[in-house]
């Protein structure tokens, strides 16, 4: 399907400072008192947002000038903590949706997710983050092109090079990081390993089981 | 070259290669809850897939359930729905729901392996960052999103990278009072939060032999904390001892056919490593954290350090972590005033743990500080039987903790257990994020159960080796 191979993400950029940021802050347990990923856009970062507030501070998920802002700039260790979902899940229903993200480092759950949105993470240097963070301080609506193909990061004059390991890359950009459609097409692969494999013929799973309630 | 016990475990899941060079990997355990599970449902339905290994996944509720009073209809309309939900899924698609009726519930890394689910040599896999803890068994298990466990229900299967392994060997004798915890908040101190990212843990040494399961689950949960999607321990005696007669566990013949299994998948004494790392045990002491990562601890004794201290591009969650916490660089954690002590979660929730603090109890006749809130909070329903049984709910309770129902209570902001305000609390279990415990200025120390259950009694962070003169 071509409308969803991630090969170029076009946007404004959005940057959140701070290493280490958990998916407990991206979004806070109790938005995840629900059944559906309806809703959770508008309650990205909401502690971060209202403490800032309480300050007189603003984050930068409240300026009206970044709202349609698509694709975010991060720092190191991004969405450690919780495996939940529904952190890029409210990142890529917060406003515009966040389309691409990049930054020094992400926690490998966080990124799994993303990948399985089709939403593509790009790693680049400390320097890089820095200097594109920059770039979009200096103009908020300068138009940032995350090229996943090249995975290259590029406003204005500045291109740095990033990078997204092979597996993931291929995924987004021939647009088959829907992986439930592959993995079926295994099928019958699967139930000649599943046959290999000794605990699977043991009886105690089985004995016991007797289907749901 | 050897293998080690994930390179042989990966290869024996391992279906296919993928077109993106990832591998499709068999799933022999896979464990849901009502918070991650959902959505998963919602996109079979709409896709019109359905659960062709039903009998590998196993449901149970913990992290919304409340823990002061279980009746249903819950009170809280969207808890009740998400159980409504949960019970609906399993039902449809024969899926075995581990309800609070058998008296089977409680917090999802505390019931497997209670019940014999978690194995040697298998994977398993859960949308939960702390499946690691089923490591502790040699197994291979990993959190994992949504979308990947609807690719679980749908196909067994998700497709995953190979990991590198890291062997964290720690050998010789800790030193009395310091527990699996303090080597967990060790490890994590040492090697950074972000140091796992990319490998599995192999964890080896005298100090893990002679551990129990309890305490390698203890290590193992906190694997993620370290950035390590999974850790896990060789199968041995210990671990066989565990499982011997748990109802999902293989009997009779099929039991000695899983020794030889589960031997089989053991690391070679020659195995091939991508990084070995050593500590002695005796480095070790009771730690405490003053920050807001599981990495941004101390030793009980030491004060907190200086930002000047830690490398340059580390100093800013430093700084933000002393303004978060209200906590002065240079002072000692010993005295700090706590509000409530939380003993209880997937780290340290277990039979054990609790034992272990009630024993202290025993021998000394302090009652927790007035102005401290004091949770116990069980893993399970079984462990809170057990506990029952063993008279220790009235250990806690003459000392003046609230003993309550088995979940994940005050780990997280789920339930009705909540930090209010800018509460300071003592903490069994693995995450101080900001706003982790409820209030969104809410404040986590991570320490060892009986070290909570000291600055329980004493109202504030203090040596438990103190407290608790033997
Ligand atoms: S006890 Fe805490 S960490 Fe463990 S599963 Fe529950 S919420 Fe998660």
């Amino acid at each position: 399907m071509e409308d969803s191979k991630r090969t170029k993400v076009r946007g404004k950029a959005i940057s959140v400072d701070g290493n280490d940021i958990d998916t407990d802050r991206i979004i806070p347990a109790r938005f995840l008192r629900c059944v559906t990923f309806d809703g959770l856009g508008s309650h990205a970062f909401e502690d971060d947002r209202r403490q800032l507030a309480e300050v007189n501070k603003q984050h930068p998920f409240d300026d009206p000038a970044l709202a349609d802002a698509e694709i975010l700039l991060v720092h190191r260790n991004f969405g450690c903590g919780s495996s939940r979902e529904h952190a890029p899940q409210a990142l890529m229903r917060w406003q515009r949706g966040i389309k691409a993200v990049v930054g020094e480092s992400f926690a490998e759950i966080f990124f799994g997710n993303c990948v399985a949105l089709g939403i593509p993470c790009v790693t680049v240097s400390h320097a890089d983050i820095e200097a594109l963070k920059r770039a979009a301080a200096a103009d908020p609506n300068a138009d940032f092109t995350v090229d996943v193909q090249a995975t290259t990061v590029t406003v204005g004059d500045l291109t740095v090079a990033g990078s997204i390991p092979a597996g993931p890359r291929t995924q987004l950009v021939e647009g088959r990081w829907d992986s439930t459609g592959e993995l079926l097409s295994g099928k019958d692969l699967v139930s000649a390993r599943a046959s290999g494999l000794p605990y699977l013929t043991w009886s105690s799973y089985m004995a016991v089981q007797k289907g749901g309630e | 070259m050897g293998k080690s016990l994930y390179k042989k475990v990966f290869e024996k899941h391992a279906v296919r290669e993928l077109a993106g060079g990832q591998t499709q990997l068999f799933m022999g355990l896979h464990l849901i809850h009502e918070v991650t599970s959902p959505q998963a449902f919602a996109m079979l339905r709409e896709r019109g897939l359905s659960v062709p290994y039903p009998e590998r996944t196993f449901a149970t509720c913990d992290h919304i359930i409340p823990t002061h009073n279980q009746l249903r209809p819950f009170q809280d309309d969207l808890a009740e729905q998400m159980l409504v939900e949960l019970e609906r899924n399993c039902q449809q698609h024969s899926i075995r729901y581990l309800s609070p009726q058998k008296g089977e519930q409680g917090v999802v890394h505390v019931v497997g392996p209670e019940l014999g689910l978690t194995q040697p040599g298998m994977t398993v896999c859960c949308g939960d960052s702390h499946t690691s803890t089923h490591g502790a068994f040699g197994a291979i298990a990993f959190g994992i999103g949504t979308s990947q466990v609807r690719d679980v229900l749908a196909t067994q299967t998700i497709a995953m990278g190979k990991l590198k392994v890291r062997r964290i060997e720690i050998n010789g004798r800790l030193r009395p009072g310091v527990y699996a915890k303090d080597v967990a908040l060790f490890i994590i101190n040492k090697l950074g939060v972000q140091g796992g990212v990319g490998y599995a843990y192999e964890y080896a040494g005298d100090v893990f032999d002679n551990f129990s399961m309890d305490e390698r689950m203890t290590v193992c949960n906190m694997s993620i904390e370290g950035g390590a999607r999974c850790g896990y321990v060789n199968p041995d005696e210990t671990t066989y001892e565990y499982l011997r007669g748990r109802q999902f566990a293989p009997k009779d013949a099929q039991w000695e056919e899983a020794v030889q299994f589960w031997n089989s998948i053991r690391s070679d004494a020659d195995a091939d490593y991508d990084d070995v790392v050593r500590w002695n045990a005796s480095e070790i002491e009771p730690m405490v954290t003053w920050g807001i990562t599981p990495g941004q601890s101390t030793p009980i004794g030491s004060a907190i350090p200086f930002a000047s201290e830690f490398p340059a591009d580390e100093r800013s969650v430093v700084e933000e972590a002393f303004g978060y916490m209200d906590f002065e660089p240079g002072s000692p954690m010993a005295g700090k005033k706590i509000d409530v002590a939380f003993i209880g979660s997937c780290t340290n929730g277990r039979f054990s743990d609790f034992e272990e603090v009630a024993k202290a109890l025993q021998r000394n006749p302090d009652k927790v500080a007035e102005h401290v809130r004091a949770l116990v909070v069980p893993g399970s329903q079984t462990v809170r039987q057990r506990l029952v049984e063993a008279g220790y709910d009235k250990v806690f309770e003459q000392a003046g903790f609230e003993f309550r129902e088995a979940g994940c209570s005050m780990c997280l902001a789920m339930n009705p257990d909540k930090l209010v305000g800018r509460q300071l609390c003592a903490s069994s279990s693995n995450r101080n994020f900001k706003g982790r415990q409820g209030s969104p200025k809410g404040r986590t120390l991570l320490m060892s159960p009986l070290m909570v259950a000291a600055a329980a009694l004493r109202g504030k962070v203090a040596d438990a080796r103190e407290v608790f003169k033997a």
